[in-house]
Formats: structure tokens, sequence, C-alpha cells
């Protein structure tokens, strides 16, 4: 008597490429809370520094922190670490461009505004 | 020709054939006997109950995603990111607004008089929250466990209509020490890109709770992951705007 086979992950569907990225997907809880630690004490660091002075220090110190806010929930919350490459492109294309041509009218600003 | 496994030969040339399966059993050819493999009746019950509740359970979470897509994926979810693109654009421009005219705030209060870091910070912290217990309800809702999934999801909910209290409160008291609408430039842009930001909040705490709702009623047209993991990404998305928002309005000296 034959018995019945579920279909593999990685194979049921016949397109390898697709499900490459799906393993890692679902996490345990453990993993999400030890993030949100990071990014409590990553915020108080931030907090910090309007009580510490870190001089030249406190705008790239903070820049850096941000960034590394930014792309810890985006790859772990929202998945993006685990999910399709298609996806990040989407919308670290949007990110990129946004931080681009925004940097660019700044510059243009400052340039034309400076005395 | 329909598939079947029953050896079919093609009828010789003058051979009656019938129509139709009526016409068939209305004569009296025998009932073909079936080949030694047939896996029999009761496996093939077996067969057809585990295709059918296939067919009907709920999402199996990502392991068995797949979708009939020309690019195998969730059409849903690449609009959600698409759609996450092109509001990096609207925030963008409305940072840049603020970054411009933040210094523009002659004979009135400005950043430096009027910030309240330590009240935002506690803010920020509560919004940070609920990006943890939006992706507990996403991981429950993977699991297929509704209880929890509305559970994390009614959190989520309260976590950011305690965010928005106090933006609402921050903005109160930002008027009474004189900072309106039109004081300044200043203002303007500060007003536009917080309130921008706090009505995605809103929004995304009417999602919340709607899908909280439909969850209890077990309305959720397709898949209900899907659904609560889009809910989650423009939950998230909210969040990591804040995260910028924080950083370059707030700690970031003018």
């Amino acid at each position: 008597m034959s018995t019945i086979v579920e279909p593999s992950p990685s194979t049921h569907d016949g397109h390898p490429e697709s499900d490459a990225h799906i393993p890692g997907a679902h996490q345990p809880a453990s993993l999400y809370v030890t993030i949100a630690l990071i990014l409590a004490v990553l915020t108080a660091l931030e907090t910090s520094t309007y009580y510490i002075d870190f001089g030249v220090l406190a705008v790239p110190l903070l820049i850096v922190l941000m960034v590394i806010k930014f792309v810890t929930v985006v790859s772990y919350f929202m998945h993006l670490k685990f999910d399709n490459r298609l996806f990040s492109w989407m919308f670290y294309a949007g990110v990129v461009l946004a931080v681009s041509v925004y940097c660019a009218a700044l510059a243009t600003f400052e340039f034309f505004m400076r005395p | 020709m329909a598939d079947t496994d029953l050896p079919l030969t093609e009828p010789a040339p003058g051979e009656e054939v019938a129509e139709s399966a009526a016409d068939w059993l209305a004569t009296d050819e025998a009932v073909p006997t079936m080949p030694d493999d047939w896996l029999g009746e009761e496996q093939g019950a077996d067969i057809i109950d585990a295709a059918s509740k296939k067919a009907t359970e709920p999402h199996r979470g990502l392991e068995y995603e797949h979708f009939h897509t020309t690019t195998g994926l969730s059409n849903n979810k690449m609009a959600m990111w698409l759609f996450l693109g092109s509001e990096c654009l609207l925030f963008g421009g409305l940072i840049s607004t603020y970054m411009l005219y933040r210094g523009r705030h002659t004979g009135s209060p400005g950043p430096a008089q009027i910030y309240d870091i330590p009240f935002t910070s506690v803010s920020t912290f509560v919004l940070l929250m609920s990006s943890l217990t939006m992706v507990l309800a996403v991981n429950a809702a993977q699991a297929r466990d509704d209880r929890n999934t509305k559970l994390w999801l009614i959190v989520t909910a309260l976590l950011g209509a305690t965010f928005v209290g106090g933006q609402v409160y921050e903005f109160t008291s930002f008027y009474h020490e004189g900072l309106g609408f039109t004081t300044s430039l200043f203002s303007s842009s500060f007003y536009t890109l917080t309130g921008f930001h706090g009505v995605h909040v809103t929004v995304g705490i009417i999602m919340l709770l709607s899908v909280a709702l439909i969850l209890s009623r077990s309305k959720v047209p397709g898949d209900k992951a899907e659904v609560v993991e889009l809910v989650g990404l423009y939950w998230h998305f909210v969040d990591i705007v804040w995260i910028v928002i924080f950083t370059l309005v707030y700690l970031i000296p003018s």
C-alpha cells in the first residue's frame, strides 16, 4: 500500500528559486524579543546624546544608530532578510531614490542660499 | 479525451460508440474490470480526503507559500512593497522640507526651546514595542493561531493609540507655548511632517482593529496570514519612518 507524500517545501512547486528564501521566514518569538531589546538599547543610546555631549561625534553616531535600527526592523520584523530579493529591490530602490533626490535638492538649496 | 488510468482502445471501424455516459449505461456492455494496480476504494477515499483537506485548509505558513503568478510571488505583497517604496519618496520630501526650514523661526519658539526629548523618547519606545507585538501577531497568524493573532493585533493597536495620544498631547502643549501651524516655516514643516506620520499611524490602527474584527468573525477573504502580514508591513513601515524622524527631527540639533 502506497503512502501519500507531502510535497517538500523546496521543491513542491518545481520552482526552487522562489523558495530559496523561505526556510528562515518563520522565526521563533524569542528572536523577535531579542531584536526588540537590542532596538530598545539603541534607542536609549540615541537618547543619551541629549544628555551627554559627544561633540563632533554626536551627529555621525546618531546617523549610524538610525541606519542600524532602520535596517534591523526592515530585515527582521518585515522579513526582508528571508523574503524574495525582488521585494528588497523594490523597497530599497524607493529608499535610495528618495535619499538621493532629496540630498541633491538640499545641496542645491544650500548652494543657492549661501551668501 | 479525459485523463484516466483505465486502458482505452480505439473503436474498431464500424463499431457503435456511445455518445454519452447515459447511452453507455443503457447498453448491455460489461463494466470494465479495474487493473491490478488499482488502489482500491479505501485508499482512493484516503486520497480524496487528503486532497479536499489540502484544498480547504487555511494558510500553512510561508514554508508552503507559492502563488500562481508570473513571478511566483504574491501580487498583494508585491503591491504593498511598491506602495511602501513610493511612501519613502513622500516622507523623504517632507523630511527634507523640514531640514530646509527648521532654522527659520525668527521671533518664535525653535526646536531647541520646544522639544521635550524625554517624552518623545518614551513615545518612540512605545512605537518600537508595537513593532514587536505586530511581528508576534504575524508569527501567530502563520502558525494559524487565531486567538493569539487577535490578541497581538489589539495590543499593537493599543500601543499605536498610546503613541498617537502622546503626539496629540505634544501638539497641544506646543500650541500653548506659542507654536501654531502658521507661526513660522519651522512650525509649518514640523506639524506637516509629524502630522502626516500621525495620520499614517491612525490609519494603521484602523487597519489593525479591522483585521482583528474580521478575524473574530472568520470573514477574512483568502489567506489570513497574508492579510495580517500586509498590515504588519504597513505598521513596521510607520515605525521605521519614526526611527528616521526621531533622529533627524528631534535629536540632531539644528
